[in-house]
Order: C-alpha cells, then sequence, then structure tokens
C-alpha cells in the first residue's frame, strides 16, 4: 500500500530516552511523524485536543510522573474513540506479571527498552510494519499481540 | 455501475473488482465518478503495482483459508502461476510496496488465522496445525511464537482475561 505517513506519539518522562526514539525513527524506512510528551497527563492532553489527528500508535512508558503508563492505558482503553489505535507499552520492566497485565488492559504491543541504538531502530520498524499489516489486510486488532 | 451509466462511462470490467475505462478524454467525468464513490467509502485503487500487490495477496489469502482444496506445489510457485508473473519479480514489488516480504505475509496471515481458530473454534493446536499444513503443533507453536513474542496458550490466556474484564464492566 502506498500508505500515508505514520503518525507516532511517545510518552516518556526520560529525555535519553525521547531523544533515542526519536532518531531511530528518522533513520527507519517507513514514512513517520513522531510527537513526544513528557508524562501521561500531557499524552491525554493532546489525545483529548480535537485539533489534533488521532495517531496510529502511542508508545507508553509505564514509568511515569503525574499519570503512569498503566493509568494511562486504563483510560485509553476506556474511551471508543480510540478504539483504533495501536497501544505500545515501551518500558525497561521485563517482569512476566507487567507484561501480561498490560496485554490483559489492552495493549497491542509490549517492547523491553533495548540499550543498542541499532536494535532499537529494528524494533520500532517491525513494530511500525507490524501494525500496518493490521491496518492494511482489515485484520482484527483485538488479536493484535505482539511481543519484542 | 449507474454511476458509471450516470456519467455516460465506457468501460469495460476486468477480474478481482477491476474495471478499465476505454476511451481516453474522459478524466474529468472519472474524477466525479471517484468522488460519488468516496461517499459509499469506496477507494479506488489506480496504481498498476498496488493492484497486482493485491492479488498477491489475494492469491495467499485463498490458499490458506480455501480448506477443501489441498495445493500440492510450493507457495511461490503457486502464486507466480496463479498471476503470471516470475516470483522474483513479484517479491521485489510486494517488499517495495509494502514493507515486507511475501514470506513474512504467509506467516502473518497463517498466525492470524490460527488466532482466530483458536478463539473461536476451541480446536486444539494439533488440530489447527493439521488444517494449516503445518508438519506438527510443535512447529506452529514455534512459528506463533516467534512473530508475535507469545506463546499460543499465552495468547489464549490473556484474550479470555480480556473477556472476563469487559464482562465485570458489562455487568
Amino acid at each position: 500500500m502506498l500508505t500515508d505517513t505514520i503518525r507516532i506519539i511517545l510518552a516518556d518522562d526520560d529525555e535519553d530516552d525521547r531523544n533515542f526514539f526519536v532518531e531511530a525513527f528518522e533513520e527507519i524506512k517507513i514514512k513517520t511523524i513522531v510527537t513526544t510528551v513528557r508524562n501521561g497527563s500531557e499524552l491525554l492532553q493532546q489525545l483529548n485536543d480535537c485539533r489534533n489527528v488521532l495517531p496510529h500508535i502511542i508508545f507508553l512508558d509505564l514509568n511515569m510522573p503525574i499519570i503512569n503508563g498503566m493509568d494511562c492505558l486504563k483510560l485509553i482503553r476506556e474511551n471508543e474513540t480510540f478504539k483504533n489505535v495501536a497501544i505500545a507499552i515501551y518500558s525497561t520492566s521485563s517482569s512476566e506479571e507487567d507484561i501480561e497485565n498490560t496485554f490483559v488492559l489492552g495493549a497491542n504491543i509490549y517492547i523491553k527498552k533495548p540499550n543498542d541504538f541499532h536494535i532499537l531502530k529494528k524494533i520500532l520498524s517491525n513494530v511500525v510494519s507490524m501494525n500496518l499489516q493490521f491496518e492494511t489486510n482489515g485484520l482484527n486488532k483485538e488479536n493484535f499481540l505482539l511481543r519484542i | 455501475m449507474d454511476k458509471l451509466e450516470h456519467y455516460q462511462l465506457k468501460y469495460c470490467i476486468l477480474n478481482f473488482g477491476e474495471i478499465k475505462f476505454l476511451e481516453e478524454g474522459q478524466e474529468e467525468k472519472i474524477d466525479l465518478f471517484k468522488k460519488d464513490l468516496l461517499d459509499y467509502g469506496i477507494e479506488i485503487i489506480e496504481h498498476q503495482k498496488t493492484i497486482l500487490v493485491q492479488k498477491i495477496k489475494d492469491v495467499i489469502k485463498e490458499m490458506i483459508y480455501n480448506e477443501n482444496e489441498q495445493i500440492e506445489i510450493k507457495s511461490s510457485a503457486h502464486i507466480s502461476e496463479k498471476l503470471g508473473f516470475s516470483y522474483g519479480y513479484l517479491s521485489k514489488l510486494f517488499s517495495e510496496i509494502t514493507f515486507t516480504s511475501i514470506e513474512n505475509f504467509l506467516i502473518i496471515q497463517k498466525v492470524e488465522y490460527t488466532k482466530y481458530l483458536i478463539v473461536n473454534n476451541h480446536l486444539s493446536f494439533s488440530e489447527i496445525a493439521y488444517k494449516l499444513n503445518y508438519s506438527s503443533a510443535a512447529h506452529l507453536s514455534t512459528q506463533f511464537k516467534n512473530t508475535t513474542g507469545i506463546t499460543p496458550s499465552a495468547f489464549l490466556r490473556i484474550i479470555k482475561k480480556r473477556k472476563a474484564i469487559q464482562f465485570h464492566h458489562v455487568n
């Protein structure tokens, strides 16, 4: 599909992580627009601002001040408006319990933050192209689970 | 069809929901026709490459979902034979347009069908593996895990828990 640009938003309180994330997307083949916010409350503000077009994928850090990732996830999934937006958890935690919980609460993707920039690029590229598969092929988004 | 007549467009119908406009100089009318179709939520795919990619996808889906007919030859040969292009050409084109390979698309489709069968048909993994032409349940399970990062049983557990929460909310 000659797809439009993929819209991405990242909520992460760590500035370095935000910068890495943006840089990684600049280097992958698929065209994206990346917005970043510093916490859950800013994210919800952005999402609820009707002047903004909805993103295709939301990347959520779990440990954030004000509203953490888990609560954000719940709030977003309670709102029908965001039904078709994919949610990717982007966290340093690799606790099996955390991972399964986020999936149960409606996350589609779980990414364990890598330390290596090249691996990050590969992971993000994989996530976007997998999401594209669901968007362009009419696959059932409710069954979209991906753990990397 | 009524709309085509309405604009007095000359056309003929081809396969796979394709039509071909027969006369030059119909562009203005075609543009109006496209606008009308958008109101119905129908988008016209004009790009030749996109059409061919869609055909590849259709052949693959047919191979996976058609349960009665087992295809004996390799999937690459089957796709190439069905569409009349070399597999190398199709494969290159597919990657260029979709950012994924034909092989990967085939695996994703199989995994998605597996998910559907796990959730809706209550088949065992061995039954699903047989249905989808895998040599064993273990092979299916490995491919599922490699593609999604999750084992089929974890997948089923998560979907069940989600449904339990939704049920809880409704009541």
